[in-house]
């Protein structure tokens, strides 16, 4: 049942308020806010992160029965039956995100003030970064479809802004464009579902349509399942709308973290456990949900395996574990939970690893090849004391956060039993054999090994001087290090997540124990044993064999098709890309030739020539005029004769 | 109702301002700042008739006024407006001004005045008024033959290289429209003589009779109607005329053009098509949906394609009235409210993005895409406003347009799905062609002919040492663009006015055409 928001609740609008007004001042006040720009952008999201903490106070203490509220603010677009409103939903599945865009994403803010502090634009950026914040906490906050969807697209545009940074590099230029069309193919599914939505219930409001999802067909079911999917896989980048992910890199990397970690990304990850209620009368539509989140994981680990940018490795990372939280949000009911417990946990390690890697960047002239990397570990103490808590999370070691979620994804995935588990099971372990190999890869290549750009230059023709970062910038890798060892048992400890969210994503089933299942203990000791073996792997291929600074050219068919992002890129250009081209050339010439010269060929042909047609131009005015005084006598001609007929 | 007067002022004030500029010859000076004052003088009675106007009346035209004028004819100069009216005619009142002052340092062509310019736009809108205003079908027909004069002059004497080819595209497309139509007002006419003993051309005795037409005669007129307002909108494949008439255009006559004049078409659609041929319009629904769908992907395939900036935008805007088409003849209230609040957003992020783009142009000396390159590094608010104006063209939420884009997918589908995923997967094409201009002019390094400055001493080859040669926009541009942001982002958010105005309109069309709602049942 949903209830009207009250008390501090009905404050929840500050939450957009604070920064929707800091990116505004700071766009229009431009250079003046030059000064104390940043801090004004760190401030809001703050100060919407207390307000977070406020809410999230008061929904504690509220009865289960009544922690799903909404907030009326005014009425957007009222067409008759029609009736979008623009409203918040409080629950605890939307202040959960609410706090974690808000804390990770305020800790990012703070980051960037020493990260871009030689940016002459960095109170632009900030505006940007708010805007982001804003736009993903529309998208979380919104009581409707509608609402949704204007954070959904206002999330594209601040990445489209954000990853488009250095704008005068092409690259970043072609990246941000190419991140903001592949979300607007998932846009289109997610408009889709929600005009069949209107369709079949008439309604676009949350509170309407999940009441009356029982109404529905079961094909239009299965239909607006699979579109939500596709919008998911748009912003999560899941296959096969992944490709503009890796490329976002081109952003700068507090965006990276931003994108990967607090918004964006898990976006996808919500919208299915928000429709909750649409997906759990749809086993199809579940089914579809598990296997793209498998494929995508495995995508993103095998490719992950193959790049020497350490940024790119952490996207593939990234795509890889937001499969693992599309695969847990489709196994129904329990799944919801581990989902948004996995995305918790990993906003946590991904942003401190991608802060870490901004502060590797920082102290080395913004290298990212990890081949000119190697033996930083000593250079860049706290870098790498955050780094390394945040690897160890990441591979699940015992006890650290990604252990409790990602092995619960494991084990759920095992429990379902029959083929489903040892396929699907099987898959998410491999994986996790894979992340745990990448990762270590990356650590020995960045951190050990030898100093491999002792005898080299940056691009900018300077020698190496690793150097570590300000307080301002590590302060919260320390926080975000702390999230990632300790955020898993807090949250996961006796189900406390899990019954936190029970009012917003529907009452907990644990998983039926179904027949053939493997033992519990049997699917904890393969996860660990394999991610130890991959660990093992990486240190005899990757630690204990020098690394040379140039990547090998002569590699096996496997390595370089993961190098070329399995091919995903070159199937998109191939199959969308260049034929659009080439279509949008032969129509331009189809228009200009034949439409326009058929029309132009008509024109002479009545003219009898076309030099009469030129020179039907000169006394143009007196032939309109006789057209006119013919039209006119014609007129009075009709009126006449029906007049005296 | 003494509201009737509210419209004659609205009429007769820019054609007193077009009277008094134009002999304002030797003062451009001068003639500029009485015709903006006349503009600006024109938002007065806009907004009092605003107010006036009643959103809860069962009258469907308000603000009436009717004058004996051919009584032997069955014709009289009737003025009145609906929803859908007032709202064409707030946007015509909001443009004008914006346009001028947008002109206001354009470099003429050889011989031409100031005072002609801004004449003959103030002559535009006055016409327009009038097609808006009209409630008897001859005298609509009057505005709508007359009101290509003036724009005739300002394409042919203010335009581009080749304005004169344009103006006579112009020109003959429109005329061959006009006299087709002509020839079903005439058949208008003769039907309800056979109905009503005399013939009438008052428009809601038209509607009255209009379900006891015979179809297969509805048919033929409607045909009459929809070609000639089909060329105005312009659907494909009535469009050529567009993109060479909104190149060679000067820019402000451009956006009057592509902004307000080409709305009277799809005005024409909502105001006659559909309630004086209402059988006629659901049998063919299926023929204008279809060219609807053909304009929004061929124009977005086109705009892609595109290297001219100008005619970048016009078939940008073939695109839009694909979209404006459809939510017409999809028949549900959503859709055409989606479908008039599009006209009015249209012309004011097409009107904003042909200013920004004029602005460029003003500066770079050249059309070509291909010339300009990283031009936000050099001038960021340019960059700034001509990508807000493209996410608005886009119909990014958020903004104007995606309140009228959404009520048109979200309205057509249930009666028409296919069409409608069609239409939806345009979005895809609007982002790409949209984002695809603004990195190949914004975005990257410096360069291209119309951004550097030519090669001066010392400058040698290397382009990193050649200086730009504009800056950014002046005060004044500012000022241009500052209402149309404002309205762009107001209306994104808060549109439930203007939807105010339009839902009653939009109701009674739809009761007129014999239909209810296909989702949410029978109207009230």
């Amino acid at each position: 049942m949903v209830s009207p928001a009250t008390g501090i609740g009905t404050f929840a609008w500050l939450l957009l308020a604070l920064p929707v007004f800091s990116a505004t001042v700071l766009l229009v006040g431009g250079r003046r806010t030059n000064a104390w720009g940043h801090l004004l952008g760190c401030a809001t999201v703050l100060g919407a992160f207390g307000v977070g903490v406020a809410l999230f106070v008061q929904e504690l203490s509220l009865p289960a029965a009544d922690r799903v509220r909404e907030l009326h603010l005014f009425d957007w677009i009222p067409v008759n039956a029609l009736q979008v409103g623009f409203g918040l939903r409080l629950d605890p599945l939307s202040l959960t995100f609410v706090l974690l865009i808000t804390g990770v994403g305020g800790l990012i803010h703070v980051y960037s003030i020493g990260y871009m502090d030689h940016d002459r634009d960095r109170r632009k950026f900030f505006a940007q970064l708010n805007l982001f914040v804003a736009a993903m906490l529309i998208l979380v906050l919104g009581n409707g479809f509608v609402t949704l969807y204007l954070g959904w697209e206002g999330v594209g545009l601040a990445s489209y802004l954000l990853i488009g940074w250095y704008s005068d590099r092409p690259a970043a230029a072609t990246a941000a464009k190419k991140a903001f069309l592949m979300n607007r193919v998932g846009d289109v599914g997610l408009a889709l579902a929600i005009f069949l939505l209107w369709t079949r219930l008439g309604s676009v409001q949350f509170v309407d349509v999940f009441a009356r999802i029982g109404q529905v067909d079961k094909p239009s079911l299965i239909a607006i399942t699979l579109l939500l999917l596709l919008g998911a896989c748009g912003k999560s980048g899941q296959f096969p709308l992944q490709a503009w992910l890796p490329d976002a890199m081109e952003g700068p990397t507090p965006v990276s973290a931003l994108i990967h970690a607090a918004t964006m990304v898990t976006a996808g990850v919500y919208l299915i456990a928000r429709t909750s209620p649409i997906y759990n009368l749809s086993v199809d539509g579940r089914l579809a949900v598990v296997c793209i989140g498998t494929i995508t994981l495995l995508i993103g680990s095998v490719v992950g395996c193959a790049y020497d940018d350490i940024k790119k490795v952490l996207a593939y990372s990234t795509v890889s574990q937001i499969g693992y939280m599309v695969l847990a949000v489709g196994l129904g009911p329990f799944g919801y939970a581990l989902g948004i417990l996995h995305l918790l946990t990993h906003g946590f390690f991904k942003a401190g690893l991608f802060l870490g890697a901004g502060s590797v960047m920082h102290g080395m002239h913004d290298e990212t090849d990890m081949r000119r990397l190697g033996g930083l570990a000593r250079y860049l103490p706290i870098t790498f004391g955050t780094f390394f808590l945040a690897y160890l999370a990441i591979i699940g070691f015992p006890y650290l956060s990604g252990y409790y979620s990602k092995d619960a994804i494991i084990e759920a995935v095992f429990a379902q039993g029959g083929w489903f588990g040892a396929v699907f099971g099987g898959a998410a372990v491999l994986g996790a054999g894979l992340t745990a190999f990448y990762m270590t890869r990356l650590v020995i290549m960045t951190f050990f090994g030898e100093k491999r750009w002792k005898d080299l230059v940056a691009e900018d023709g300077e020698a190496y001087h690793p150097h570590e970062s300000r307080a301002v910038m590590t302060v919260p890798m320390v926080l975000l290090a702390v999230g990632s060892v300790g955020a898993g048992a807090a949250l996961a400890g006796g189900d406390r997540l899990a019954r936190w969210l029970e009012p917003a994503v529907g009452s907990l089933r644990e998983p039926t124990v179904a027949t053939g299942m493997v033992p519990r203990p049997w699917v904890i000791g393969l996860t660990i044993g394999l991610s130890a073996l991959g660990v093992l792997v990486a240190i005899l291929a990757v630690g204990l064999r020098p690394t040379p600074v140039r990547r090998p050219v002569r590699v096996s068919l496997p390595i370089r098709a993961a190098r070329a992002d399995l091919y995903a890129n070159a199937i998109n250009e191939a199959l969308i890309a260049r034929p659009g081209i080439w279509l949008s050339r032969a129509l331009v010439f189809l228009d200009n030739k034949g439409v326009d010269g058929m029309v132009n060929g008509t024109a002479a042909l009545l003219g009898g020539s076309s030099g009469r047609l030129r020179r039907l131009q000169t006394g143009f005015v007196r032939s309109y005029a006789l057209s006119m005084l013919g039209g006119s006598v014609v007129v009075i001609a009709a009126l006449l004769a029906v007049r005296f007929a | 109702m003494s509201g009737g007067y509210l419209l004659l002022a609205l009429l007769l004030l820019p054609l007193l301002g077009s009277v008094v500029v134009a002999p304002l010859r030797t003062s451009p000076r001068a003639a500029k700042a009485v015709a903006l004052l006349f503009a600006l003088a024109e938002l007065v009675p806009t907004g009092l008739a605003w107010t006036e106007f009643s959103t809860t009346s069962a009258q469907r035209l308000q603000l009436r006024l009717s004058v004996p004028w051919i009584p032997a004819f069955g014709t009289s100069f009737s003025l009145g407006i609906d929803g859908i009216a007032l709202v064409m005619l707030a946007l015509t009142a909001v443009l004008v001004p914006v346009v001028m002052a947008a002109s206001w340092e354009d470099k003429l062509p050889e011989g031409r005045t100031a005072a002609g310019f801004y004449s003959l736009v103030l002559l535009v809108q006055c016409f327009i008024v009038g097609v808006f205003a009209a409630t008897d079908v001859f005298l609509f027909y009057v505005f709508f033959e007359v009101m290509l004069v003036p724009m005739y002059f300002l394409i042919g004497r203010f335009g581009g290289p080749l304005r004169q080819y344009a103006a006579v595209k112009f020109f003959l497309y429109s005329l061959l429209g006009g006299l087709i139509m002509l020839v079903a007002v005439i058949g208008l006419y003769v039907v309800s003589g056979q109905r009503l003993g005399s013939g009438t051309f008052d428009w809601p005795t038209l509607v009255r009779i209009a379900g006891t037409v015979p179809i297969p005669i509805q048919i033929w007129l409607f045909l009459g109607f929809f070609i000639a307002f089909a060329i105005k909108a312009p659907l494909v494949p009535f469009h050529t005329w567009l993109p060479d008439a909104g190149a060679e255009a000067p820019i402000g006559a451009g956006v009057l053009l592509v902004g307000v004049l080409d709305k009277v078409g799809t005005f024409g659609f909502l105001r006659y098509c559909l309630p004086l041929f209402p059988a006629a319009s659901r049998q063919l629904a299926p023929l204008v949906l279809v060219l609807s769908v053909i304009g929004i992907l061929y124009g977005a395939l086109l705009a892609v394609g595109q290297s001219d900036l100008k005619r970048f935008v016009a078939y940008t805007s073939i695109a839009h009235f694909g979209f404006i088409g459809l939510g017409i003849y999809a028949f549900s209230t959503q859709a055409s409210a989606g479908a008039v609040l599009y006209m009015v957003n249209h012309g004011l992020t097409t009107g904003m993005l042909f200013l920004v783009i004029g602005m460029l142009i003003a500066r770079g000396g050249s059309r070509l895409i291909s010339d300009y390159g990283g031009v936000a590094k050099v001038a960021p608010l340019l960059g700034g406003l001509f990508l807000l104006a493209g996410l608005a063209s886009l119909a990014l939420p958020g903004t104007n347009s995606f309140v009228s884009e959404f009520l048109v997918l979200l309205g057509s589908f249930p009666r028409q799905p296919v069409y409608t995923i069609l239409g939806t997967v345009g979005i895809i094409f609007a982002a790409l062609y949209i984002l695809w201009v603004y990195q190949r002019t914004m975005h990257g390094p410096v360069r291209g002919a119309a951004v550097l400055a030519p090669e001066g001493p010392g400058a040698a080859s290397d382009p990193a040492a050649r200086k730009a040669r504009f800056g950014d926009l002046s005060r004044r541009e500012v000022a241009v663009l500052a209402p149309l942001v404002v309205l762009v982002v107001i209306l994104g958010f808060y549109p439930k006015p203007v939807l105010d105005v339009i839902n009653p309109a939009v109701s009674a069309t739809m009761h007129e055409v014999g239909l209810s709602d296909p989702v949410g049942g029978p109207l009230r």
